[in-house]
């Protein structure tokens, strides 16, 4: 193995994996206590010194998924002996199972509306960045500012005449109307995250494929496109955590149907005392889509952050 | 293949001109190759042809037709670009089948293989396909943005300085390789170079560009013997011809303002005495199969060619006698 001198000697890399590390530590510790606190059962969640080693518990998940009614010890003895795991863990509180709880639907209303705005985000911003870099558009500089400026005010701010208009156009509490909104919010970062990485791309590709024999729209999906999907990754990671994570504007317009996870876990408190390892099993699963999402696209999210540094 | 013709071509961005009223006829199975400096608007002059710019003014023709309002996949040219533009994200095999999948091509597969492996074989890249077209060499991208062009039939190949970047003698091999297809296809070529031997070696007819304008077209001969100006007789020949005041030898045309000597033009006899002008060695350049001479004549320096083995050296004396050379006037323009 040749070094450089411009490489890092062996102590400097000891010392930047130390420092590394130890930020590694400090980041995911909250994330490791929430997911241990999912396995807890209820007394041991709330037990003071907190405990680090615990007998690993279902009743967290259990309660997150289902409604429990309290019956008498007499109303116990009468039924059929439990039939599953989590009957069982229920009945050894004094309860049964009478139904799944919201949780379920709460959460596939994230997925539909959290992928649904991303990929909308991204469809459209895609072709809005294109255009903005590869055609003359008169007043390119001040349509794109505007772009950006929608991105300056805290969305919130227009929280009322959003929802007023929503109550009439017949949008609220409806997955469109959530999708919209979040594009809206997400489109801004989508256009100026992606004209800057077709800015990248040299429009010779391009026009290689046209004289190859293929036409604009071709050239788009089959030249541009594949080489622009390090960027796409990496904006549709951004535009899904906002989605996946926006809380005000899901508890303002949401309640029956279209209601999205972050509005419904901190519910669960209230449902039967202070259930803290059924709040900590929802966050648990609210996190997984999205950690699965960024792990699958990683390679590209770590090159779209270098994306124009290391670019020959 | 086609023949192609540019018709009062005209094409500006912004205020610079790109290229300025340019008539070129590009006969069926012709090499014609553009000479110019950077910026004469050769490159320009391939992109309107190619479609991939919109001329202000003026016609191009392909095979006859108009092809103003086509798009270059309608016009049914290829191209390589100097900068090679392989597709990054495609293996090698994948770029040179690219064309040949496009919608209007839709060549069956089998047929795409052989032409792959054909070319390729041609272009010594066979052991190369599978690899991704970032993982090449400049002078293997070289090639493969060659053959990407070769592997179809089109009514042209447009070609930006395809050599450029090979090294000598890899260049040497494909411009023998070129002719033999050129030959071979009867496929008529516009070609794009710097390089005056490639133009020499290939063309069948040259034009040289001067800020936008074509100045000259001819057979690579006419233009290396009777160029029309100062500026297109420095284009070719290497050295470069000596461009020296009329009167510095006797014998000038009336209204002769330039004596241009190629190197070829100046008879040397070593020693102070004999027929012609005063001259003297300033330094001696070996170069192996030639020997440069660099001399001065008066207040004139100029460089000429002499025999390989020569004995003279710096300070030498000799006497200069042009033979057979050109006589341009005030304008710049050739004195037949």
């Amino acid at each position: 193995m040749s070094t450089s001198v411009t490489d890092p000697s062996s102590s400097q890399k000891w010392i930047a994996g130390t420092l590394v590390i130890a930020y590694a530590l400090i980041t995911i510790a909250p994330l490791i206590w929430i997911f241990m606190t999912g396995f807890k059962t209820p007394p041991d969640s709330i037990s003071y010194p907190p405990k680090v080693v615990f007998e690993p518990s279902l009743e967290g998940y259990v309660n997150l998924f289902t409604t429990r009614t309290r019956l008498s010890e007499a109303e116990l003895q009468a039924l059929p002996a439990p039939d599953n795991f989590a009957d069982e863990i229920v009945r050894n509180r004094g309860m049964v199972i009478v139904g799944p709880s919201r949780f379920g639907e709460r959460f596939l209303n994230s997925v539909i509306i959290g992928f649904g705005s991303t990929f909308l985000s991204i469809f459209l911003g895609t072709l809005a960045a294109y255009a903005f870099s590869r055609f003359k558009i008169p007043f390119t500089d001040d349509l794109m500012f505007f772009i950006l400026s929608t991105r300056m005010m805290p969305p919130i701010a227009v929280a009322i005449p959003i929802f007023l208009m929503y109550r009439e156009l017949g949008l609220s509490d409806t997955h469109l109307g959530m999708i919209l909104l979040y594009t809206a919010v997400n489109i801004s970062l989508a256009v100026w995250l992606l004209k800057g990485f077709i800015d990248e791309i040299p429009r010779e590709y391009e026009e290689a494929a046209l004289i190859d024999g293929y036409t604009r729209f071709q050239a788009f999906y089959k030249v541009v496109l594949p080489q622009a999907a390090t960027g796409i990754a990496s904006t549709a990671i951004f535009c899904l955590i906002f989605a996946w994570n926006e809380y005000a504007f899901a508890v303002l317009l949401t309640s029956g149907t279209a209601q999205t996870a972050p509005p419904f876990i901190p519910t669960i408190i209230g449902i039967g005392g202070l259930d803290w390892p059924a709040v900590a099993a929802g966050a648990t699963v609210f996190l997984l889509p999205v950690m699965i999402f960024t792990i699958m696209l990683r390679k590209h999210l770590l090159r779209g952050i270098t994306f124009g540094a290391v670019r020959k | 293949m086609a023949d192609v013709s540019l018709d009062g071509v005209t094409k500006r961005f912004g205020k610079d001109i790109g290229v300025s009223d340019v008539r070129l006829d590009i006969p069926d199975g012709s090499f014609v190759v553009l000479l110019g400096p950077t910026g004469a608007g050769k490159t320009t002059t391939l992109r309107l042809i190619a479609g991939l710019e919109r001329p202000d003014a003026g016609d191009i023709r392909i095979d006859g037709r108009s092809v103003i309002g086509e798009t270059p996949a309608q016009r049914d040219v290829a191209m390589v670009f100097q900068q090679y533009s392989l597709y990054p994200h495609l293996s090698v095999r994948e770029n040179l089948s690219f064309p040949l999948r496009s919608p209007i091509l839709r060549t069956p597969e089998a047929e795409i293989a052989r032409k792959v492996a054909e070319v390729a074989e041609v272009l010594h890249i066979s052991h190369k396909l599978d690899n991704k077209s970032t993982a090449l060499s400049g002078g293997e991208m070289q090639r493969v943005s060659i053959g990407r062009a070769l592997v179809r039939d089109p009514a042209i190949y447009l070609m930006d300085e395809p050599l450029s970047s090979l090294d000598a003698k890899l260049r040497g091999d494909l411009r023998v390789e070129l002719k033999r297809i050129h030959a071979d296809l009867g496929a008529t070529l516009l070609y794009v170079t710097h390089d005056q031997v490639e133009a020499m070696t290939m063309a069948s007819h040259v034009g040289v560009l001067d800020s936008g304008r074509l100045v000259q077209v001819g057979t690579p001969r006419e233009i290396y013997e009777t160029p029309l100006n100062t500026y297109v007789a420095s284009r070719l020949g290497l050295p470069r011809i000596n461009l020296l005041p009329a009167d510095l030898f006797p014998g000038a045309p009336t209204g002769a303002r330039t004596i241009g000597l190629r190197p070829e033009h100046m008879i040397q006899t070593p020693g102070p005495d004999g027929d012609g002008q005063d001259a003297s060695v300033t330094r001696v350049e070996h170069l192996g199969d030639q020997t440069r001479l660099h001399l001065v004549c008066g207040r004139h320096d100029m460089i000429t060619l002499t025999d390989p083995h020569t004995n003279l050296v710096r300070g030498d004396a000799v006497r200069l006698q042009p033979r057979a050379p050109l006589y341009f006037d005030d304008r710049g323009m050739r004195i037949p």
